[in-house]
């Protein structure tokens, strides 16, 4: 630890907006060497995109670079690519594994910096046709795996492997490298047994000891406290705490993590619906979505009310809605309106007339290339056979051109839809736009039961606002039950009669709207795995 | 109980394979070939499609799938025949001048079909299917209207009476077999051309070295996971096209001692069923779209070829008619091909719905404690 003045990193004043909308404002860090500095934040906070802009990920030069500079050992850097990031000594544990499945351990740890032996046929056709130093390569990964002080087989292959000992791969591949200072891990702890975790933080306090410097980001704030030496947290692109670990507590990290001024949020209408019917009644479901992975999750949803789910990324509150509908594979019982709905089969869903406006707009929602009429028009028409002319006693459908227009226009004006008209194709609308015909499909299947998931991700405020007040409007006139699920804490707070918050794939707890933003921080964090 | 699993396990992996078995099996006998026959029959196949079979292997490995590219690469090595055989050089030397010509013709057109397909991944098999029709009208450009017009072609008994282009055949008849012939042993009756399993010795000994090598490592992991290996730092669309032009260049060779072992080269027609039957015998063999071995290629043209062997007669027996074999080779290939995809499909699938139970069963474990 050379020059204690000089800091290892530091970020200067650095801001990023993603065309006009600002994710990061004025972040300034420093990191020593050797320190370890604990990051946490609400999804959308900034994490990622700092970590992307230290990393040089390709994303933010395309999107228009940023402003500010970042220092490394007091000289200023930017890099244009992650290789230069890496050559610079900068490591990075992504959230998704990056791991070629079929090779072993070594032969990931060392990927495409393997060590080579020359031969005559490498002489005459060039380097790439040197022969893999088989022996060095065990050297070399048995040393890295050394460093870490968690032990992996070397020779396991990685498809074969628990996730947890990926995990423990990837930061042995870091570690191979000579060069690296300074190691970024994504919540590197949520694929981790409680065992490993602990073993992941030993082996952090190890590589601090050996002077390399990791930024660790997690949502397990007690891990934080039990590593870190300080803590940052972000919240809407700001960091609003920056202090030793020794000095904060989980529960004054939880509470600047979700405290926004939450006066702002208070709504006059939030209803007690407990005395209601319940209508769909959720048993012991899973669902294997991948990266959204539901486990044994039971549910009652009162007649007409307006539940929200909310919860942080890949805790598995889009796997709810997603594994009911039939779209990914589930399992357990799910009775609506006193009746069983058999899962895996999307069909049966629509028929009892219960309904899904996905998050994935794009894949799962529109049809792109089809007019708004179309896409309107297109489920009831497919379901309930609805906008149909028959013709000999039903042999021969035609379609009734002339209602399927005028639904799509009652809806582009009740919705506000901009565009040329119902007969423009869906892909030429803006992202808030194409919200609100999602919306409206999904309103012309007139379901007794609506879920929403995501329905504001991407969209600016004002269209936000515009699709709330469309769903509000929606449960109470036509007194339909509608389920929300948002990865916005505020959004649910603005609109849900009762939140349930999903953590660890689980249901943490489920409170009235009117709760504190900090308690359902607390449920959000509580079984984070 | 396990072991029952077991069993299972193997058969439903190698379903082909053991449906071949069972097809030659049924069919060798009703036949009534004798086993010396059958034998030298199945040698000689073995010399003349082993090598063709091995360039799929390549692109494979990279994660290309089965590529129907190699067509081009045969049709490399009949122009390089083409050429040998206007300028009359016979015997060895005129088949190791052919693969010489044929490396500059492979390289070109493979370079051409790994940047198509580049623009095309994850759809490698149809667009290189289609690469080698769109290839096969350019040829037929080349051979039927330049050369003798444009490209100088002197020879009476390779151009057209009409002075441009090639005859529909090109006999190879001085050049025939003298690969095979050179050093040729019998045993037992049998003939075995040495030389000829030695070259394809010397290519498997290649393949098995070259996974070893740097190159080969890029290429298993780009064909595992293109986006891994690019973020890692591998040039991706590079080390595919190189594998195209090396799997290019390697069925070019083979076309050569192909069609020196026939003796003929059917101007029209040689290359274009080639591909095929050289993918339904790797699929025979037990190989699958991502996964093949040598192994599979030796199984797969014993396997194949047997059957070829053995089935018109046994069709000719049972039916009284020959041409059933002819008709039978052509609908197993593209029955071979259909099945092998679809249970590449099923197994994939499966594997997705396994981590599905995996969840399950772990709720319930959860839920008995």
């Amino acid at each position: 630890m050379a020059d204690r003045n000089t800091p290892l990193l530091e970020m200067r004043n650095i801001k990023k907006d993603f065309f006009g909308n600002q994710v990061l404002s004025d972040i300034n860090l420093t990191l020593s060497e050797g320190e370890v500095l604990g990051l946490c934040g609400e999804n959308g906070a900034g994490k990622s995109t700092l970590m992307k802009i230290l990393f040089g990920m390709d994303v933010i030069r395309e999107t228009g670079g940023y402003e500010g500079d970042v220092l490394l050992n007091g000289e200023k850097v930017q890099f244009s690519t992650p290789f230069d990031a890496l050559a610079a000594g900068i490591g990075m544990v992504h959230q998704e594994f990056s791991l070629i499945p079929g090779f072993t351990a070594t032969e990931n740890i060392l990927l495409n910096r393997e060590p080579k032996k020359r031969n005559i046929i490498s002489e005459i056709f060039g380097d790439r046709l040197d022969t893999l130093d088989y022996n060095e390569m065990t050297g070399r990964a048995e040393r890295a795996i050394g460093k870490m002080g968690f032990s992996i087989d070397k020779d396991m292959v990685i498809s074969e492997m628990p996730v947890g000992h990926k995990q423990f791969t990837e930061i042995a591949r870091e570690l191979s490298k000579d060069s690296l200072k300074l190691l970024i891990l994504d919540e590197p702890t949520a694929v981790l047994t409680e065992k490993e975790a602990e073993a992941l933080l030993d082996s952090i306090r190890a590589m601090s000891k050996q002077g390399i410097a990791v930024i660790f980001i997690t949502h397990r704030l007690h891990e934080i406290l039990s590593v870190c030496d300080k803590v940052v947290v972000m919240r809407d692109g700001f960091v609003v705490s920056d202090v030793p670990a020794a000095e904060t507590t989980v529960n004054e990290i939880s509470k600047k993590m979700v405290g926004r001024s939450v006066e702002t949020a208070a709504k006059a209408d939030i209803r007690d619906m407990s005395g209601a019917r319940t209508v769909m009644s959720i048993r012991r479901l899973w669902v294997d979505m991948p990266g959204e992975t539901v486990r044994d999750v039971s549910l009652d949803i009162k007649e007409g009310e307006i539940l929200g789910i909310g919860g942080l990324a890949g805790q598995g509150k889009l796997g709810i809605p997603n594994g009911i509908m039939g779209l990914y594979e589930a399992g357990g019982t799910v009775e609506f309106d006193g009746k069983q709905i058999p899962l895996n089969s999307p069909r049966r869903c629509l028929d009892a007339s219960l309904a899904f406006v996905s998050e994935d707009r794009r894949g799962v929602g529109l049809l792109l290339d089809e007019t708004l009429e179309w896409n309107v028009a297109f489920p009831a028409m497919q379901v309930q056979d609805k906008f149909l002319k028959s013709y000999l006693g039903g042999l021969i459908k035609w379609r009734d051109e002339k209602a399927i227009r005028d639904v799509t226009e009652r809806y582009i004006d009740e919705l506000q839809i901009k565009c040329t008209g119902s007969k423009q194709k869906a892909k030429e609308l803006s992202g808030g736009n194409q919200q609100k015909v999602c919306l409206a499909k999904a309103f012309a299947l007139e379901p007794k039961f609506l879920f929403v998931s995501e329905p504001t991700r991407g969209i600016d405020v004002g269209a936000k606002a515009l699709v709330l007040e469309a769903l509000r409007r929606f449960n109470r006139d036509s007194g339909v039950t509608v389920v929300m699920i948002s990865s916005e804490l505020e959004e649910l707070r603005s609109i849900c009669d009762r939140i349930a918050i999903v953590s660890g794939g689980r249901i943490a707890g489920i409170l009235p709207a009117s709760d504190p933003s900090e308690d359902f921080g607390m449920l959000m964090v509580s079984m984070v795995k | 109980m396990k072991k029952e699993n077991k069993l299972l396990s193997f058969l439903r992996d190698n379903t082909v394979p053991i449906m071949f078995v069972v097809i030659c099996a049924v069919c060798i006998p009703i036949s009534g070939f004798s086993a010396s026959y059958l034998m030298n029959e199945i040698v000689t196949r073995m010399g003349r499609n082993i090598f063709l079979i091995l360039a799929l292997l390549i692109p494979i490995m990279s994660g290309m799938g089965l590529n129907f590219g190699m067509t081009l690469g045969a049709m490399a090595g009949e122009i390089a025949l083409i050429f040998v055989s206007d300028w009359q050089i016979w015997g060895i030397p005129g088949v190791v001048l052919a693969m010489i010509l044929s490396i500059p013709i492979s390289v070109l057109l493979g370079a051409f079909c790994g940047k198509i397909l580049n623009m095309a991944k994850g759809r490698e098999m149809i667009t290189s299917y289609i690469i080698s029709f769109f290839m096969n009208g350019i040829y037929q450009l080349i051979v039927l209207y330049m050369m003798g017009s444009i490209i100088p072609i002197k020879h009476f008994s390779v151009k057209l009476p009409r002075g441009y282009g090639i005859r529909n055949t090109v006999s190879l008849l001085n050049m025939r077999q003298c690969l095979d012939n050179l050093l040729a042993v019998r045993v037992a009756g049998v003939k075995i051309p040495v030389l000829t399993f030695l070259i394809i010795a010397l290519l498997c000994l290649f393949i098995v070295w070259f996974r070893k090598t740097k190159l080969g490592q890029d290429m298993r992991a780009v064909g595992q996971d293109m986006n891994v290996a690019r973020d890692a730092g591998i040039n991706v669309e590079r080390t595919r096209i190189i594998s195209i032009v090396m799997s290019t260049v390697l069925a070019g060779f083979g076309m050569v001692i192909y069609l020196q072992n026939m003796g003929n080269i059917a101007t029209y027609s040689s290359h274009s069923q080639i591909g095929m039957f050289c993918i339904a015998a790797l699929l025979v063999g037990g190989a699958s779209v991502d996964k093949a071995s040598i192994g599979n290629v030796f199984l797969g043209v014993i396997l194949f070829h047997t059957m070829f062997i053995v089935a018109p007669k046994a069709g000719a027996q049972i039916t009284g008619d020959s041409m059933i074999g002819e008709y039978f080779r052509v609908f197993v290939s593209y029955a071979v091909i259909t099945l092998a995809l679809i249970m590449y499909e099923t197994k994939k699938r499966k594997r997705k719905s396994l981590v599905a139970q995996q969840l399950q069963q772990e709720q319930e474990e959860a839920s008995g404690t």
